[in-house]
């Protein structure tokens, strides 16, 4: 008998008797009087940085002055200019020399300051770790209480990778001192839209 | 109603005065309080120990002393919440039944039953309060640091009622005092390490007296106390409880 | 790394307190994580209702667990993901081994798996020529050092910053003497970016397996594991197979317990969700039983395969505090691992479940309501009735059973140890009596309780 028989085997014979599955009422959840604050609060309190914009205008300025000064940026945002499309032709070596990337989110959860990226928004699955700057966009009508909601909105199993990203990279496993920019990201700075 | 005084084994040859101060407030309260003269102990230090087979004639004996009472009292969280989950006797199950249904730590008992909302208890010092675990978290003698659920505190509420009593909780409100039956002796280093922590969290508090429900944390405690020289003295609830006005 | 098991937990743990400034120490600071998790729990009025929702979403898992395992699998597959099962730890290396092999790669990364730890996958792989890295800062840490880590969250949670320096000095060249967490963070990023980038295959753990999907999250602060897996041509996650929920939508239960237990954050920095490898990668899945399907079919310890590794019950105990995780002597410390590591290997781990004062604060911060204090007390039994316990302590309870079954034998027994105490006290004050090397023993009273009330109420 292969492993797998013998496994399944033991695991239908050793398990206990069915029971079933709670229902998760959503009323019994957290409510937030304001959204976007509690957002941008705890967003704070793990590093980030949000900045509330009414529109792209000013950002895109920013972006523009970035490529002029020679800056390695990727940008991954249609409505902010060009989108790179060849980054999964890069290697790791090259991604790990870009400075700052600017990628769309698409949901934001407010207990936890966590961002939903699809791996379509990313490109390349290295890209929003290996860069040494991150600056995700996300509608303020796509900020949510909690992951609950987070997960009616999105399909997380639609693309082959996505991720829950809150905050720059982070340790505190050298004495419990915590210390921003661990592997991925140094800083996160979140533009809320609208 | 009639009352089965059930004295641990350990407060019986030890510590009588927290026997006696047990009895005495219970009768100043109305309890009509039978002592079985046969009792001997609850069997927790064989269970917890990992002999729980060994003490069915423990139990045995358990059960022949306390049948026939309304409710059984003991001052001891540990003691009653063993009683409560492992109390078994094959040839009388009814009766240990009821015995485990009826059995209450002395706090409890005069909370929930005898629903106490005055004292006439004296004792102005200043009193550390340490939350023995086993009543605390088995018997919910008090709401749990840990847990997500509303405050109380059945010894608290009774140390309210003592005239001049200065109560100070210590910073870590729950945690455990090391004791844990024969742990104290097979585990000596991180029991003793454990006391001597909580006795210098009450320290802090510049307190008088540390007191509790279970005497066996109270001995623990005594013993690293007395060893150090401290001035600081041990005293179970009962005895506060029961003091003179 | 494995552990030098010969020494007991007793007194390993006696000789880590040796060195009390450091015990305080270490104590302070778990405790500190407790109280930050205290304060993420407090801070959710749906806490309670939480850790409910979790502990019946995994007791319906275990209970229909080789139907989700087949879907998990069918549909994991149906991504492109190779499927592996390996009923043992050698099973599991070897196949993790043979993989390398194929490829012919002769370093790895690995990022935190405590499933990897509990079947030695680092040493086996060094027997055979093989370089892992572990890329966890912390277990990068206590690697150079060739320690085992001592938390499953947090690995080097038992060196203080100023060993952290010596360690990197020694392996990084770093400045000698130079603590400042920053400056050795940012050098081990420098130095573990290289061997992200050099490294063509990575071995991550699973946090959690969605039935539905076939679909597995990795979560971590650092960002390791997917620096890792996205470089990689081949990335394979191990998981012990009771890792498996069933839908997409419970991830939100966990993922909402799991960090706030863990260290007290809201969530990790990432949480990611595998489902397919990328376009021209290989990915790779070995689902792990290991001891797992006999500890199911232990009705009284079941429960311990709900856990989600977070912790939360080491940093709450007090004998954890102070004794360190290596005083475990295993992968897995703390109470949860005294409650698992005796189903592994029981002559081992006797000792385990005797670390503890069964006070109970783990099972109240167990996110997933495991009745750890519990089943402490009933590994107790079940190891006594194998006879994994001292004969000292066997006759010592036999005599005490003997003793209390008896009442008047009882009586005598006392009077006479009253009488000892009070008129020969050296026969028990001294150093053979544990109980007398740091505590003064009770004053032994002329009278019993019975005594009194015998003279005074007695009709």
């Amino acid at each position: 008998m292969s492993a797998r028989e013998t496994i399944l085997k033991n695991i239908t014979a050793n398990k206990p008797e069915l029971v079933e599955l709670p229902s998760i009422d959503l009323n019994a959840v957290i409510q937030y009087n304001d959204l976007v604050q509690q957002y941008k609060t705890v967003l704070q309190s793990i590093g980030g940085g949000t900045v509330e914009l009414q529109d792209l205008s000013s950002l895109k300025q920013e972006l523009e002055s970035r490529k002029a000064n020679g800056d390695f940026v990727v940008n991954r945002i249609a409505a902010l200019g060009e989108v790179s499309d060849s980054l999964v032709s890069l290697t790791a070596d090259e991604l790990a020399a870009v400075d700052t990337a600017y990628l769309q989110g698409t949901v934001a959860v407010a207990e936890n300051g966590a961002i939903w990226l699809y791996e379509s928004q990313m490109e390349n699955r290295l890209l929003p770790f290996i860069c040494q700057h991150l600056v995700i966009v996300v509608e303020r009508r796509n900020i949510v209480p909690t992951m609950h909601h987070a997960y009616k909105q999105i399909e997380s199993a639609k693309e082959g990778f996505g991720v829950f990203l809150a905050g720059p990279s982070k340790t505190a496993d050298i004495e419990q001192s915590l210390v921003i920019g661990a592997h991925g990201a140094r800083s996160l700075i979140v533009y809320i839209i609208g | 109603m009639n009352v089965g005084l059930f004295i641990p084994c350990y407060i019986d040859q030890f510590y009588p005065n927290v026997g006696i101060a047990t009895l005495q407030l219970l009768e100043k309260l109305g309890c009509k309080v039978g002592f079985p003269l046969n009792q001997t102990c609850c069997g927790q230090p064989m269970a917890n120990s990992g002999f729980a087979s060994l003490s069915k004639s423990c139990d045995k004996n358990f059960v022949s002393n306390f049948r026939g009472f309304d409710y059984i009292v003991g001052p001891s969280g540990s003691c009653v919440l063993h009683l409560k989950e492992h109390l078994h006797d094959e040839q009388h199950p009814g009766e240990a039944e009821h015995i485990r249904k009826h059995v209450y730590e002395l706090t409890e008992f005069l909370v929930d039953v005898l629903k106490v909302e005055k004292l006439n208890a004296s004792f102005p010092y200043k009193v550390g309060l340490h939350n023995s675990c086993h009543g605390q978290r088995g018997l919910h003698l008090s709401s749990m640091s840990e847990r997500n659920l509303p405050a109380f505190s059945k010894p608290q509420q009774l140390l309210s009622m003592v005239k001049g009593l200065e109560l100070k909780m210590p910073s870590r409100p729950d945690e455990c005092c090391g004791f844990g039956g024969t742990f104290c002796v097979f585990e000596e280093a991180v029991s003793v390490k454990m006391g001597k922590d909580r006795i210098a969290d009450h320290a802090n508090n510049d307190v008088q007296y540390i007191t509790g429900g279970d005497t066996s944390c109270l001995m623990h405690l005594e013993g690293i106390l007395k060893r150090n020289g401290s001035k600081v003295k041990t005293i179970h609830i009962a005895e506060i409880l029961n003091s003179n006005a | 790394m494995s552990h030098n098991s010969t020494l007991k937990h007793a007194e390993a743990a006696a000789q880590f307190i040796n060195d009390e400034p450091r015990t305080n120490w270490h104590d302070e600071t778990l405790w500190f994580v407790r109280q930050k998790r205290d304060k993420a729990a407090h801070g959710l009025p749906e806490w309670e209702q939480l850790r409910e929702w979790a502990s019946q979403i995994k007791n319906h898992t275990l209970s229909n667990l080789d139907n989700y395992l087949k879907e998990f699998e069918s549909k994991a597959q149906d991504n492109g993901v190779i499927v592996h099962w390996a009923a043992d730890a050698e099973e599991h290396n070897k196949i993790i081994y043979d993989i390398i092999a194929h490829h012919k790669i002769k370093k790895i990364v690995k990022s935190k798996s405590m499933l990897t730890e509990e079947c030695g996958l680092n040493e086996f792989l060094h027997t055979k020529g093989i370089e892992t890295v572990d890329t966890d800062l912390g277990e990068r840490i206590v690697q150079f050092r060739n320690e085992p880590p001592s938390h499953i969250v947090l690995p080097a949670i038992h060196l203080k910053k100023q060993d952290v320096s010596d360690t990197f000095h020694e392996h990084l060249n770093t400045e000698k003497g130079n603590n400042d967490p920053q400056y050795l963070t940012e050098a081990a990023r420098q130095h573990l970016r290289e061997k992200f980038i050099e490294s063509e295959l990575a071995i991550t753990g699973v946090n959690f397996a969605v039935a539905e999907t076939g679909g597995f999250v990795v979560c971590t602060n650092e960002g390791n594991a997917d620096m890792g897996a996205h470089a990689a041509k081949i990335h394979i996650a191990c998981m012990g197979f009771e890792k498996m929920i069933p839908k997409a939508e419970h991830l939100s239960v966990f993922l909402r317990l799991l960090a706030r237990s863990a260290t007290g954050q809201p969530i990790t920095t990432y949480s990611s969700h595998f489902h397919k490898p990328r376009e021209g990668q290989e990915m790779h899945i070995v689902i792990v039983d290991n001891g797992r399907s006999r500890q199911l079919g232990r009705a009284d310890f079941r429960n311990s395969l709900k856990c989600i590794r977070c912790a939360a019950c080491f940093n709450t105990c007090p004998v954890y505090r102070r004794s360190g995780g290596h005083s475990y002597h295993t992968a897995v410390a703390g109470p949860i691992g005294s409650i698992l590591n005796p189903n592994i290997d029981m002559r081992a781990n006797a000792d385990l479940p005797f670390a503890s004062t069964l006070c109970g604060s783990c099972s109240n911060v167990c996110p997933v309501k495991i009745d750890i204090h519990d089943q402490l007390w009933k590994w107790r039994q079940v190891l006594v009735a194998e006879g994994y316990v001292d004969t000292t302590k066997k006759v010592g309870l036999k005599g005490m059973a003997f003793l209390l079954a008896r009442p008047g034998l009882y009586r005598f027994a006392g009077k006479m140890g009253r009488g000892i105490m009070r008129f020969f006290p050296w026969i028990v004050n001294n150093k053979l009596n544990p109980w007398y090397k740091q505590r003064e023993m009770p004053a032994p009273p002329k009278q019993s309780f019975r005594d009194w009330y015998l003279q005074n109420k007695k009709q």
